[in-house]
This record gives C-alpha cells, sequence and structure tokens, in this order.
C-alpha cells in the first residue's frame, strides 16, 4: 500500500493525516495547558536554533549556518528544548512547560519522524517519585484507555531480569551474548560488541519492551548508572540514576529525570560524551557552555520530562504509523 | 560496489547478506529515545526464498545487490534451458531448472513473464499471474453437473495438476491463477 502511495507523487501535497487527527491534536493540547494551568505551571517558548549543540553519541543533530557575519557561524537545530528550559530555571522562572519542535537525524520509522513534537516540563522541588505520579495523572486525564487502570512501577533491574533472565547492573557482555542467543537474536554481538550500554538498549528493545505491551501503563526507574543521561545518580546507590521511562502499552512515551544540577559533574559527562562522539567519527559536538554558567549560578533542586507528543496521539488515535498524526509526515514535509 | 546505509532500507530494496542477494521485506527502526538504534529487517534470500530477520546497527552499509526484474517472452525449452528474450532489445537470457523454480509448471510458448537477473543472470521466473492452458488429460464428467462443486484433478499442456469443476472436458482452454495454481474459468476464447 506504502508502495502505491510512493509512486503517486501527485497526491504528496495533501497532508498525511486525517482531519479528524488536526482537531485531536488541537484538543489535546488544550487539555495539556489546561492541566497545568490548574497547577500553576508556566508556558514558556525557548529558540529551536542554537550555538550550542546536544553531545550525546546517540542522537544526531541538524547543523546549519549563519552566513550573514563575516566568519560564517554553525548553528544547531535543537535535539531536545532541555538545555534552555535549565536555564530559565536557574534564572529563577519556577516550575515551566512548553511544546517544543526537536530535531534528529536519521529517525525515521513506524515511531520516528526526524522532526517531532516533546511536552517537556520541570517542576521545582519535586523529587522523581513525584514527577511519576504527576505524569501519570497527565496520561490518565488524557488517554481515556488508561481509566481506571492501574500504575505499574518497577526498578529497570527487576523488568529487565524478569523477561531477560540476567541482571543488567551485574551481568558480564558474555551474559548479555548467551541471553541473546537464548532469544534467537544472532547479530547482537556483531551489533554490540563490548559495548554494555548498547547490550542493555539492544536487550531492553528486542526483549523487554515487547514484554510491555500487554501493560497499559508502566514506569521503569532506576535506570543504570551508564544510562543516567542527564539524571543525578543515586545517592545511597551510585549504580542506577534518579531517572525512568513511561510506557504505555509497550510504546515508550517520555524520560523524566531528577534533575543533575552539579556543574562539575554536567562538564564531565559532556566532555565524556563529545570524546565518545569523537572516537565514533560522529560531528563534532559544541558543548552548552551556557548552560554550565547556568549551572554555576545555580539550577534549583527540580524534576523535568519530555513526552512525545506525536506517540501519545498515536496511541489516543488508534493508529500505527506517526505519520498518520503529523500533518505532514517528514515525505511530505 | 554500491551500498546502502540502514537508513535507506525499505520495502523491495536489493542488498547481499552473506554472499546471497536478498529483497528486503519490511524494515523497523528501533531506538530507545535516549539510546542506540537499530534497524529489525525482514529479509527474503531470492536464491533460496527463505525469509529470515535480521538486525543492524543503525547507519551500518550493506552491499547493494546488482538485482534487476524485466519483462520477458518466454522462447522455448531446450530439454534442458528455458530461453527468454526482453522484447525492446532481443537480448535473449537462458535459464536453468533451478531458476525456474514451479514457473515451469506454468509457461507456455511466448508467454510475457517477469525474469530476475542478478549479475546479468536469471536468478528465478515470476509467470503471468494468469495463464491460460489446454487440458490434455482429465476424467470424463458427469451428465448435468454445472456447478463445479467438488472437482477433479486435470492435466494441463505443460503437465501442471489443477482441480477444475466436472463439467470442464479434455481439450479446453482453461485460465489459472499461477499465485495459487488454481482454476479461475473455461477461457472465452
Amino acid at each position: 500500500m506504502l508502495g502505491d502511495q510512493k509512486s503517486n507523487c501527485d497526491s504528496f501535497w495533501a497532508p498525511s493525516c486525517s482531519l479528524e487527527v488536526l482537531q485531536l491534536r488541537a484538543q489535546v493540547y488544550a487539555s495539556i495547558r489546561a492541566f497545568f494551568k490548574s497547577r500553576c505551571v508556566l508556558e514558556v517558548e525557548t529558540p529551536l536554533l542554537s550555538l550550542a549543540s546536544g553531545t550525546e553519541p546517540t542522537i544526531q543533530f541538524f547543523e546549519t549556518y549563519d552566513q550573514s557575519r563575516l566568519k560564517q557561524q554553525t548553528l544547531f537545530l535543537q535535539t531536545s528544548p532541555e538545555f534552555a528550559m535549565k536555564r530559565l530555571l536557574a534564572s529563577g522562572s519556577g516550575s515551566i512547560f512548553q511544546f517544543a519542535k526537536a530535531f534528529r537525524q536519521g529517525e525515521v520509522g513506524r515511531f520516528h519522524n526526524p522532526e517531532f513534537t516533546l511536552l517537556e516540563w520541570y517542576r521545582i522541588g519535586f523529587d522523581l517519585e513525584a514527577l511519576m505520579n504527576e505524569t501519570a495523572d497527565l496520561l490518565v486525564h488524557l488517554l481515556p484507555s488508561l481509566a481506571n487502570q492501574q500504575t505499574i512501577k518497577v526498578t529497570y533491574q527487576t523488568i529487565f531480569n524478569t523477561a531477560v533472565g540476567v541482571d543488567p547492573l551485574s551481568a558480564s557482555v558474555t551474559d548479555f551474548s548467551v541471553a541473546a542467543e537464548r532469544f534467537e537474536l544472532p547479530d547482537a554481538q556483531s551489533v554490540c560488541g563490548q559495548n554494555r550500554s548498547a547490550w542493555l538498549d539492544f536487550l531492553f528493545s528486542c526483549v523487554v519492551q515487547p514484554s510491555l505491551v500487554s501493560m497499559p501503563l508502566v514506569m521503569v526507574y532506576d535506570y543504570p548508572a551508564c544510562q543516567a543521561s542527564l539524571a543525578r545518580l543515586k545517592e545511597n546507590n551510585p549504580l542506577v540514576s534518579e531517572r525512568f521511562e513511561v510506557f504505555v502499552s509497550g510504546v515508550e512515551l517520555g524520560n523524566g529525570f531528577y534533575e543533575l544540577s552539579d556543574p562539575v559533574e554536567q562538564r564531565c559527562r559532556f566532555d565524556a560524551e563529545i570524546a565518545q562522539r569523537e572516537q565514533s567519527a560522529l560531528r563534532r559536538a559544541a558543548k552548552d557552555q551556557r548552560l554550565i554558567a547556568a549551572l554555576e549560578k545555580g539550577l534549583p533542586s527540580c524534576s523535568g520530562i519530555a513526552l512525545g507528543i506525536d506517540r501519545l496521539l498515536m496511541l489516543r488515535a488508534g493508529v500505527d504509523d506517526i505519520a498518520e498524526v503529523l500533518s505532514f509526515g517528514f515525505d511530505r514535509a | 560496489m554500491a551500498s546502502y546505509s540502514t537508513n535507506e532500507f525499505k520495502g523491495g530494496l536489493k542488498i547481499m547478506l552473506d554472499n546471497d542477494p536478498c529483497s528486503i521485506i519490511e524494515n523497523e527502526f528501533v531506538k530507545p529515545g535516549k539510546g542506540q538504534a537499530f534497524s529489525r529487517v525482514k529479509i527474503r534470500n531470492l536464491k533460496t526464498g527463505r525469509v529470515i530477520e535480521r538486525t543492524f546497527k543503525s547507519g551500518e552499509s550493506v552491499e547493494a545487490a546488482d538485482v534487476i526484474e524485466i519483462e520477458m517472452q518466454f522462447l522455448y525449452y531446450d530439454g534442458e534451458f528455458w530461453h527468454f528474450m526482453v522484447q525492446d532489445t532481443f537480448e535473449q537470457y537462458s535459464a536453468g531448472e533451478k531458476a525456474l523454480g514451479d514457473a515451469k509448471m506454468w509457461l507456455k510458448d511466448q508467454d510475457v513473464c517477469t525474469v530476475t537477473l542478478w549479475n546479468d543472470q536469471p536468478l528465478s521466473v515470476t509467470p503471468p499471474n494468469f495463464v491460460e492452458l489446454t487440458i490434455t488429460e482429465t476424467d470424463p464428467g458427469l451428465k448435468g453437473d454445472t456447478s463445479g462443486g467438488g472437482g477433479k484433478p486435470a492435466t494441463l499442456e505443460t503437465g501442471a495438476v489443477v482441480r477444475v469443476p466436472l463439467f470442464v472436458q479434455i481439450g479446453e482452454l482453461i485460465k489459472v491463477d499461477t499465485r495459487k495454481g488454481e482454476y479461475v474459468g473455461r477461457s472465452k476464447e
């Protein structure tokens, strides 16, 4: 069917979603604004184009150039609004939310569009538990399918061990490789090699995530320290981080952190990621010095989360291709 | 040799895998928000017809297979090879039994079919979806039966055997769906 559509380029001027879904998006945005208004969270807007880039080796940014100056300047489309929002938090904004476009190269698939919409919000004084609860409240408010369903909260270690049969925190690469053979994933070894984090991602995507499909709402927390991203490590257990992910019927919807606020640690993580990018011959990242300066000024203790709004709309509309909730999917943009 | 990045993977793309030409059936991009990206791909091995699932690291590149599909007219069978011709260029190709596969049960001289070439050699032959063939052998039908309920085996001029309704007789021309190997109806001719 897709092939037929592709050959018929004449119809590519038309939207990839229905009028109903276009209206549904507007309704969902209005509900979200009402939800945050009632909780006194301020809606903000930050630039999409920045001097700094993301540094994560697993996320590829788009870059462009400002040629209006004598010395050409490289600018980056944001891969997430996180850095700019943290600068607002450090400036005293209080709790904030925004609908933000984010851009990630090469991410095209049933659940991925290189340009997509995040709902990102930060809550001053919230720990991870409080943010998990608020996230559940919002999702139940937005998805009728979650009414009267219980929220399951489970640690990464428990859910991984249950599905894969190995302990994600202590297992060796060999243990992972034996597990992959048991699940008939012959390419795992060549794809993941000696990279522990890649093994965790691979087995989580191929084995754990499919096991979540039958569960309406799951929060997986205490992510392994090697996958901390921008979360703090847990005070009483540095093997895990203060990060959670939320899944609805097996679909990954969002990532929440009890935010790292230590500028020294932040700089170390940036530098480590930039070094990894260099090793993997990826595009050179531009470290966000202004974020570090903001952290030095002082980020209030807060938790924050980014939710994929397009995927949320997919669940709400019951469609299985992200293009069906976008006015114009990537091949019509 | 040309190659493709996993980012270009889509249904119908022909790639080399373990030294065999393969066709991609389906590509699923898998990526945890903050994690590694993979491509989980369903692939048909064009030599064996077998469907397998493979995983690639996103961005990995894979050698392209020089595979093309061309419409050709079936000319004749010489007892060992089946001979085909591209009608526009008169270029001729000969294919062995392995490449023919089930297609040999349906091909009649002058039928136009799709020949898949790998490195300019016939790899497989797809017969037309519908062919018209004469019945050379079948039991005489029962008098008065016009419904075709039940049916009987009939041998066609190419040697293929299909089930036909009881009223269809030797010497008749019938239309057959080659994808299912099923009788469709008596030919109007």
